[in-house]
């Protein structure tokens, strides 16, 4: 599904990521940990293309096409979607509205697709006419940001921290939303969507199950392996200790 | 010059004839016809569906005065200054006929314009709708208008000034007076498309009694060669006022536009809204002044730019006066280019970066108005999509 290859990623001239390289297979969930400021939602908005996330070296391959020169835009028609951490407010568009985008519908009327995917997350039609993340709680974010993602219904879905700042009903219901999202509540086999989710304590984790788990440090991916292995470790030391722990292991090896 | 007053090296009115070709109110049907869809664009329904009446002017020849309730009058002011001689109290009442040049033209050589009333305690169940339209090529239209809500009753109108697509250049001199009586209400929503050779000077005065409310909207996306206002509304005891503006100015369009709100009685609110699209090599002034001068008035301007090229420029105006100790004004002003991060958001749900501004400008027009039949607010919706959409 995705392929990153030695890839160099600068914002304003300053580098962000270096050499890194990352795989994730169609029907793959990933999720990638780290502390603040080591590239993690800069990987993310490199992947996704945005104009300020500027490749320097390397290439991002997506469903075996070289997308590294692409637009934006054209990484989403090809199938990526991604959920925001802090989305900016829209003026004057309506959250339903922007639902009916998500889906390719450019009618301002909110359709009934609309309403019943709003209802699975809990949102009232009233909700539907405030304008995008106008005064939305924490919660209410993240529930919109899913909501459209699952609106666009991508083949790659990237999540930016969705399980920080929930209270644990919300929690629940975003760990539901995102199974269905990352196609985790089918058997293996037959997923084909694939996810890269940021985490900073891994609490969706204990809401859906995920395929690997990587720590990020200074721009790079410092350790990867199964997610119970990693996460216990970053739970027990700490990050950098887990780095250290997952070096040592790979060295004997 | 005063700050905040508009410097006005503005249109010459000699060059302009007042010389029209008299309609017949026998063509009103084919002229409905021919015309349906620019008289659709500012909000009148040649039909009349969803009106308590209409007026309708061509160049100089009203051709259609229509009251559908009871309770309503419509006419134009020339007739209603033969039929009513109390109206000489509120003629050149809210707006001085020395003002200006214009203002005096339309004194000495006044063409027509509507008068609207409510009887006392008679609330519109639908809004009136006017429409000042000009056919002829180099026509000087000069309207003088009268707005009567009487006591207690509640007028909502729909009023659009336009020009047939034939029409190189004209001159529109509008001047309207609004009363608000005691505990009434007027909401008067204008929507203007005009054309590149187009200039236009509406001079505007409306006085608000005890508990009077009065709701103003204007609307503005078309090109526009100079146009020029500043409508300034009195507001006496515990009275409400609100104007909000929506302008998207385009190609080399000179606009100069703003609103003064003088909290005169106890009490007394106001609020300024302007929203300004700024592309090409527009030039917009937007304006806006609160007086406070009575004891506990509240009053809020709120004047917002978005400029979309290199060679436009907004010039945002907003200025708060106080002269008593318990006036509260406030005013919020910015003027800005469009937010990347919105526009990047957007194109991760798919839209071009083109689609992205496109919905982002319409967002950015698109306040609710208040007092707007639900079709019409569509239509107004509508036309700020199209707007938006050229930049796609």
């Amino acid at each position: 599904m995705l392929e990153i290859k030695e890839l160099d990623l600068e914002v304003d001239g300053r580098p962000v990521l270096k050499d890194l390289n990352l795989t994730i297979e169609e029907g793959e969930s990933h999720v990638l940990l780290g502390p603040n400021g080591s590239g993690k939602t800069s990987l993310l908005l490199g992947i996704l293309g945005f104009p300020k996330y500027q490749v320097t070296g390397g290439n991002i391959i997506f469903k075996g096409k070289d997308i590294t020169g692409l637009s934006t835009a054209e990484r989403v028609k090809l199938g990526m979607g991604i959920a925001f951490q802090h989305p900016p407010v829209i003026r004057g568009i309506r959250l339903g509205e922007m639902v009916n985008l998500c889906r390719g519908d450019k009618t301002q009327q909110i359709s009934e697709q609309t309403r019943i995917l709003a209802k699975k997350l809990h949102f009232s039609d009233e909700f539907l006419e405030r304008d995008v993340n106008a005064g939305f709680s924490g919660g209410e974010i993240k529930r919109s940001e899913i909501m459209q993602l699952m609106a666009q219904d991508p083949d790659f879905v990237m999540l930016d921290e969705p399980d920080s700042g929930v209270d644990i009903e919300n929690m629940e219901l975003i760990g539901n939303m995102i199974g269905e999202l990352l196609h985790r509540k089918i058997q293996p086999s037959k997923r084909t969507a694939s996810g890269l989710i940021i985490t900073h304590l891994a609490t969706i984790t204990d809401y859906i199950e995920v395929d690997w788990a990587h720590v990020m440090l200074d721009g790079m991916i410092a350790c990867s392996g199964s997610p119970d292995r990693i996460i216990s470790e970053v739970m027990k030391g700490g990050y950098e200790k887990c780095v250290r722990e997952c070096q040592t292991t790979m060295d004997r090896k | 010059m005063r700050k905040g007053m508009p410097d006005d090296n503005g249109p010459e009115i000699e060059k302009y004839t007042l010389k029209a070709e008299k309609h017949d109110t026998k063509d009103l049907p084919e002229i409905e016809d021919k015309y349906k869809q620019a008289f659709l664009n500012v909000g009148y329904d040649p039909k009349g569906a969803e009106r308590s009446g209409s007026f309708l002017q061509v160049d100089h020849s009203v051709l259609c005065s229509k009251v559908v309730q009871e309770g309503v009058e419509i006419m134009s002011t020339t007739d209603a200054i033969e039929k009513y001689s109390w109206l000489s109290d509120y003629w050149w009442h809210a707006v001085a006929p020395e003002k200006d040049v214009y203002t005096q033209q339309v004194d000495r050589k006044q063409t027509h314009g509507y008068f609207l009333r409510t009887l006392p305690g008679v609330r519109t169940t639908y809004p009136l709708q006017s429409c000042l339209f000009t056919e002829q090529d180099g026509l000087s239209q000069n309207v003088h208008n009268i707005v009567i809500a009487e006591e207690g009753s509640e007028l909502h109108i729909i009023t659009g000034c336009s020009v047939a697509e034939k029409v190189k250049s004209a001159l529109h001199l509008g001047v309207s007076e609004f009363y608000v009586k005691k505990n009434a209400k007027i909401t008067f929503t204008m929507i203007h498309n005009w054309a590149p050779e187009v200039e236009v000077r509406p001079r505007s005065g409306t006085i608000i009694e005890e508990n009077g409310v009065f709701i103003s909207n204007y609307v503005c996306l078309d090109q526009v060669k100079d146009l020029q206002m500043y409508p300034v509304t009195y507001c006496g005891k515990n009275a409400r006022a609100t104007s909000q503006s929506i302008i998207y100015a385009s190609k080399d369009s000179k606009i100069d536009i703003g609103s003064k709100m003088v909290l005169q009685g106890e009490n007394s609110r106001a609020e300024i809204i302007s929203r300004t699209v700024a592309q090409d090599d527009a030039d917009v002034t937007a304006r806006g002044i609160l007086t406070g001068s009575a004891a506990n008035v509240k009053g809020h301007l709120e004047c917002i730019g978005l400029m979309l090229s290199d060679t436009a420029r907004i010039y945002s105006v907003p200025e708060l006066e106080a002269t008593v100790k318990d006036a509260e004004l406030s005013h919020e002003a910015a003027v800005g280019r469009i937010s990347e991060e919105e526009i990047a958001y957007l194109t991760a749900r798919g839209l071009s970066e083109e689609e992205a501004a496109g919905a982002i400008v319409r967002g950015f027009l698109n306040v609710d108005i208040e007092g707007l039949p639900a079709a019409l607010g569509e239509q107004v919706r509508q036309m700020i999509r199209m707007s938006a959409e050229s930049l796609e």
